[in-house]
């Protein structure tokens, strides 16, 4: 145990965190205007990073050009999703039946994926995927700082769409009461579908970074819903600025856990966290004091 | 009505008693104890989750105990291998019940979509615990007493205790059903604020039918422990479990008593028979996942509810003209 341990512990938590945290938020935003638990989430993450390794592979586009093709295809996934399914749900039961619809989805796309790419670990590789630099005597590993930077500019962008354009109005109305956004005149529908696009989008870009930092096959998705799930939870359901600050102590709280006693229970001390959070706030940090009632 | 319904049920529990008998190959009866196994865990997750709208996606924690209570006792009490283990399985449901308590405690303080989340997270947990203590064996998993049974019969005790777990399952979630306790698991699903604001005590009902829908999940474990005689902390706490039994239940009928015994029957032995055929897992996958998402689409209520809805719909069309009658009475009274 030492304090470049310490620091490292928590530089990583805030790179690595902040692209969880973009993963999160479209999870988040998707929960907040529509009521829907994108199980899939997880999987589409994969499938962005597998994309962006198809790409570059056949195609030799480079990962954060490729972005340009997979974050909009992402999109259209999305919209499709939600046009087919999602958007069909309706009554009391439309969470629970979200959780469910969006598994399937999600086993239909890891056994495609599992099909088309073999269950066989891959990476992402670029040049500078493993290069780092050093400011005050502090290593950064470069693939970490582009992906915290990509994921500050789009959550800024989410952000500014969010609250400086008119359909961001529509968005925060919907999230506020759907049937008074109705009423006066949003077409909620159709925000409903776009929010469900721009949520899945966000994977493409989430998805690129995971899978340059980490092996991946579709199957890593199960860890990486779990994670996600409990990051908006922790953050409090609907809430974006929540889902980003989870997002960072998630990793923190893992590193700090595996350098002050051991790794191997660095997964589980989150999880705990959330739990004994949980218990003291069931709504969360950030979450509407009021529970959502089904 | 009610002696056909009998009828039904009487020759469906002889079916399954003489299945072993004449099906006597045994990788079939090895199909036939999986399936049996999800039937009894499907229900069992549908006697809280199904009756009270509460998605638990946690219950893996369940069967993972009553796996690991069946090989810890087993191994360390040096038991001789045989007829005996199989009264170490009631007590992996006990051991299951006692950790679904403080588990219950904490996830049921919130509402419904945090509550699947909580499970989720307190599954991860568990499942990080096994694979890290030193008394579970770690990744390595604990080896059981090899039960040593002529192959021509291999299966057969096996099958017959899945079966009586089934049973046991069926009847507990029956008399749940009929039982004052079932309606108020019912009233939380329909309108939990209401049916406190009526005086179902409604944080120790949810409590009590999480801690009972354990007890066979965690015997199930036990069993299953016993009859692969080598368990892996991965495989007893498996992800895919927590969701199988949900979409087992989902897929026959959620809250109905034969769904999720029809779509535990129908979904494993379908998986078991094309991973044994084809031994292709991404196949399967696809075909599940298809398959879930058109009865989502199609039948909402599950397949059961769905054909039953269409077998009595000379009744659904009296229904409907009864209340077109008692609208049009209520008009005239408006009026």
């Amino acid at each position: 145990m030492n304090a470049t341990a310490l620091i490292d512990a928590a530089k990583d938590g805030i790179l690595t965190g902040s692209v969880y945290a973009l993963m999160a938020t479209g999870l988040t935003l998707i929960f907040g205007v529509m009521d829907i638990i994108n199980v899939a989430q997880g999987i589409l993450v994969i499938l962005g990073a597998y994309l962006s390794y198809a790409l570059s592979v056949h195609l030799g586009i480079d990962l954060f050009l490729g972005l340009l093709i997979t974050i909009p295809s992402l999109f259209v996934v999305g919209v499709v999703i939600e046009r087919a399914f999602i958007g069909r749900l309706k009554g009391p039961e439309k969470t629970a039946m979200s959780i469910l619809v969006t598994y399937a989805v999600s086993l239909l796309i890891e056994g495609a994926l599992n099909i088309i790419f073999t269950v066989n670990d891959v990476q992402l590789h670029a040049s500078y995927v493993n290069k780092s630099f050093l400011i005050g005597g502090i290593h950064f590993s470069f693939i970490y700082v582009a992906g915290f930077v990509m994921a500050v500019i789009l959550l800024s962008a989410l952000y500014f769409m969010l609250y400086r354009t008119r359909f961001g109005v529509s968005v925060r109305a919907s999230l506020a009461d759907q049937t008074s956004a109705a009423l006066v005149g949003i077409d909620v529908r159709r925000v409903s579908t776009i929010c469900f696009g721009i949520g899945v989008a966000v994977t493409a870009a989430g998805g690129m970074v995971y899978g340059a930092t980490n092996a991946f096959n579709a199957s890593t998705s199960y860890d990486l819903i779990s994670r996600l799930l409990t990051i908006i939870v922790l953050g409090g359901m609907g809430s974006l600025g929540g889902a980003m600050i989870a997002g960072v102590s998630m990793v923190f709280i893992g590193d700090m856990v595996g350098v002050l006693w051991s790794p191997v229970w660095s997964t589980m001390a989150y999880f705990v966290v959330l739990i004994i959070v949980l218990l003291l706030r069931p709504q969360g940090l950030f979450g509407k004091p009021i529970a959502r009632v089904a | 009505m009610i002696r056909s319904k009998q009828l039904w049920w009487t020759l469906a529990l002889a079916a399954f008693a003489i299945f072993p008998l004449v099906v006597t190959n045994p990788s079939d009866t090895t199909i036939a104890f999986f399936a049996l196994l999800y039937m009894a865990c499907a229900t069992s997750w549908n006697m809280f989750s199904g009756y009270s709208g509460y998605i638990a996606l946690g219950s893996g924690v369940f069967y993972g105990s009553g796996a690991y209570t069946m090989a810890l006792i087993s191994v360390h009490a040096h038991m001789a291998p045989g007829a005996a283990m199989f009264w170490l399985v009631p007590l992996g449901g006990v051991v299951a019940t006692l950790i679904a308590i403080p588990v219950g405690w904490a996830a049921l303080r919130v509402r419904r979509h945090t509550f699947v989340v909580i499970t989720i997270a307190v599954f991860f947990v568990f499942q990080n615990m096994a694979i890290n203590f030193g008394f579970t064996g770690g990744t390595a998993g604990l080896a059981l007493p090899f039960i040593t049974w002529d192959s021509s019969y291999y299966n057969i005790p096996f099958y017959y205790v899945a079966l009586a777990v089934v049973i046991f399952a069926t009847v507990l979630s029956v008399s749940v059903r009929r039982s004052r306790f079932g309606l108020q698991l019912l009233a939380i699903r329909d309108d939990e604020d209401r049916a406190l604001g009526l005086g179902v005590k409604v944080g120790a009902v949810k409590r009590t039918g999480f801690a009972m829908s354990a007890f066979t999940i965690g015997m199930c474990g036990a069993l299953y422990a016993m009859f692969v005689g080598q368990i892996y902390p991965q495989f007893v706490f498996d992800p895919m479990f927590d969701i199988s039994i949900a979409l087992m239940a989902f897929l026959g009928g959620l809250g109905t008593l034969t769904g999720p015994l029809l779509g535990a029957l129908l979904l494993e032995a379908g998986q078991q028979y094309l991973t044994v055929t084809y031994s292709n897992g991404s196949l399967y996958l696809i075909l599940f996942g298809a398959l879930f998402l058109v009865v989502i689409m199609f039948m909402p209520q599950g397949v059961v509810v769905y054909f039953r809805d269409r077998v009595t719909k000379r009744a659904d069309r009296e229904r409907a003209v009864l209340a077109e009658n008692e609208a049009a009475l209520d008009l005239e009274k408006a009026h």
